[in-house]
């Protein structure tokens, strides 16, 4: 299982480095001049050469690739033209609002998602089943940046129970976390608990057909254990791909929910620096991201591994 | 037989919900099986065999399956009159089943170790040490070769011969005195079967369960029930003891599933079939199911589903016509014995 883990930890090293290489060619990418792209059309020669000396776009490719390197060795993305400050300071910032909000709506999605699926599929082709897929469709249809407008409308401007916008830090004030975390994480989580309630509905439909599952029965084993142990031990294997795709939407942050809710986060950040062609503040973003991404494919791999045998163990006898 | 029976099964019939409206997969199914009895139930696939077998266990989903009628009576109690908590304690304790398909019937998940000493668990509150030390005896027993190992491998580290066994130890691990064998055998190779076979019968003799082997193989009938029930269309074609009904078939369709028989002896021609196919649940033949595929059929087997007819002790055939072989009907090669 190590050896496993470790492997796949290996894999991805190509794969970042690769990443890393689109994200140096991003500013080469860039039509034109970057400096005087980024400088905009108000912009002095004068200020166009700062930016380019700025971001070593007067020294040589080789060169320029090399100081990539090192400084991305060194954990230094540069600096945001925008903010004025670093851009690794930028996203450390950001990334709290972002992760805790992600994680809040995770949980939302589990413990929904989970339960919607399930409890329609053992009540298959029941008024509850199709209620609980209608509520999914709408998870999956209503826009997230109307479901927050009308939050707002409905829980701040109308009954005055949660605040509008803003982001309070979990580690100032817990409660007032709560409160502000609350609208965005729920406008968040609606899609996903509609797509995971779908997939887990299919998965536990699919596994309540399997032949170990009248054999659980034939054993007089209890409905719950037969649903709680011998069924959900198989739908979990379909369903944790499924949440790690989940996961990563949510972590790279949301522009629209971030922006309806003021909230100072990732998906507003570079949300910002793509529209002001923050190049530096990009490539960061983009490099985080995929860094991301591919630490939870990693996290879904192994926990793959841990739900199903049969990837853990091969040497199938037949 | 004259103690209560270990299983009686009166008038069962069994419904399922369908596209077009309920359709009988069992119909007025009748029979008793005596403790230490071995009773075979034969029959094309289709015939009801597995859904009488799953009604008496209990393991129907329902919707869309119903009892509609009948009775079914375990050691002298209506299985269906009881609450379902008492009929839960009964599955996998008293009464155990073995399925058809050992590839897809453990769970692939969980070790071998596990999906049996859950069983044991579940009916004896032994401390786990002892659930496991007899979940290793039971695998020992059903001839798993180093078991202790065993029961740490996931079913798909196990051959199908080995799942099979597998399977028969968690069926037999609470010693049950029923055992419901579904073609415990067709899914695997011939050794295998034969094997397997062997050892439910060792099984049987030792421990004197009541055993309803459920299959299509005439051969293993012959070699391995004492009474045999003859399924065709969901209802009863007809029951005997086994030597009666290998010697003197009544049913036509017996005499049919006799013929078509391979035997090494066989003059090398082509294999015998009965000519037609099983009708389709709920095309509502008013009469005998088998009257489409039947030579001795008259309008009266059309016309209502022929009674039970007891025509030696224990012998009892639904066939109007039981005493009328027809010329051009397969002749029943005698099993040797």
């Amino acid at each position: 299982m190590a050896a496993y883990a470790l492997r796949r930890l290996l894999q991805s090293i190509p794969l970042l480095l690769l990443v890393s290489l689109i994200a140096f060619g991003l500013m080469k990418l860039v039509p034109g001049d970057p400096a005087m792209v980024m400088g905009g059309p108000n912009a002095t020669a004068d200020e166009i050469d700062a930016i380019r000396r700025n971001l070593g776009l007067d020294r040589p490719f080789w060169v320029q690739l090399g100081a990539f390197y090192w400084n991305l060795a060194q954990g230094d993305l540069g600096r945001s033209l925008l903010l004025g400050q670093p851009v690794g300071a930028a996203i450390v910032e950001r990334l709290p609002a972002t992760i805790s909000i992600a994680l809040y709506s995770m949980g939302l999605t589990l413990v929904f998602g989970l339960s919607i699926g399930i409890v329609a599929a053992l009540r298959h082709n029941t008024i509850v089943d199709q209620a609980a897929m209608v509520i999914a469709l709408l998870g999956v249809s209503l826009p997230n940046f109307w479901v927050g407008l009308v939050l707002i409308v409905l829980f701040s401007v109308q009954l005055g129970w949660l605040p509008t916008g803003g982001y309070v830090a979990f580690g100032d004030d817990p409660v007032g976390w709560l409160r502000s975390a609350t609208l965005p994480a729920v406008s968040l989580a609606l899609l996903q608990i509609g797509l995971l309630a779908r997939i887990t509905r299919s998965a536990m439909l699919e596994v309540l057909r399997q032949d170990y599952i009248r054999t659980a029965r034939a054993k007089g084993l209890s409905e719950w254990k037969v649903v709680g142990k011998h069924a959900f031990a198989n739908v979990r294997i379909p369903v944790v791909t499924v949440i790690g795709l989940i996961f990563s939407v949510l972590l790279s942050g949301s522009v629209i929910v971030e922006t309806v809710f003021s909230v100072p986060g990732m998906g507003a950040l570079l949300g910002n620096a793509i529209l002001r062609r923050d190049y530096p503040l990009i490539q960061g973003g983009l490099l985080f991201v995929a860094a991301a991404l591919m630490l939870i494919n990693l996290l879904v791999d192994i926990l793959y591994a841990w739900c199903d045998p049969r990837v853990r163990i091969g040497g199938d006898a037949r | 037989m004259t103690a209560a029976p270990l299983l009686q099964v009166e008038g069962l019939t069994t419904l399922f919900r369908t596209g077009r409206g309920e359709v009988a997969a069992v119909e007025d199914v009748s029979f008793a099986l005596a403790a230490g009895e071995v009773l075979g139930i034969v029959g094309e696939s289709g015939s009801g065999k597995s859904v009488t077998a799953l009604s008496v266990m209990g393991l129907l989903p329902e919707p869309p399956a119903r009892i509609g009628a009948g009775r079914i009576r375990f050691e002298g109690r209506d299985l269906l009159a009881m609450p379902a908590r008492e009929r839960r304690a009964l599955r996998g304790a008293a009464m155990g089943m073995v399925f058809q398909e050992p590839m897809t019937s453990l769970n692939p998940v969980f070790t071998v170790g596990d999906q049996i000493v859950e069983t044991i668990r579940t009916h004896d509150r032994l401390p786990l040490s002892a659930a496991r030390d007899r979940a290793v005896a039971t695998l020992a027993r059903v001839g798993i070769p180093s078991p202790a190992r065993r029961m740490q491998d996931y079913p798909h580290q196990l051959s199908g011969g080995m799942r099979q066994r597998v399977m028969i130890a968690i069926a037999l691990a609470c010693a049950p005195r029923l055992l419901l064998a579904d073609e415990p055998t067709t899914a695997l190779d011939v050794t295998i079967q034969a094997q397997l076979l062997d050892l439910m019968r060792d099984l049987q003799t030792e421990r004197g369960m009541g055993i309803v082997l459920i299959t299509h193989n005439m051969g293993v009938i012959a070699e391995f029930a004492d009474r045999v029930l003859v399924m065709y269309a969901g209802r009863v074609a007809e029951e005997a003891p086994v030597e009666a009904l290998f010697d003197a078939p009544r049913h036509p369709y017996t005499v049919g599933l006799i013929g078509a028989t391979p035997t090494l002896e066989g003059t090398g021609g082509a294999l015998v079939t009965i000519p037609g196919t099983l009708p389709r649940l709920g095309d509502g033949l008013p009469g005998c199911g088998f009257a489409p595929r039947c030579l001795r059929a008259t309008a009266a087997c059309r016309a209502a589903p022929p009674p039970m007819v007891e025509v030696a002790p224990g012998h009892r055939v639904a066939c109007l016509h039981w005493d009328r072989p027809t010329p051009g009907e397969a002749r029943a090669p005698r099993v040797p014995a």
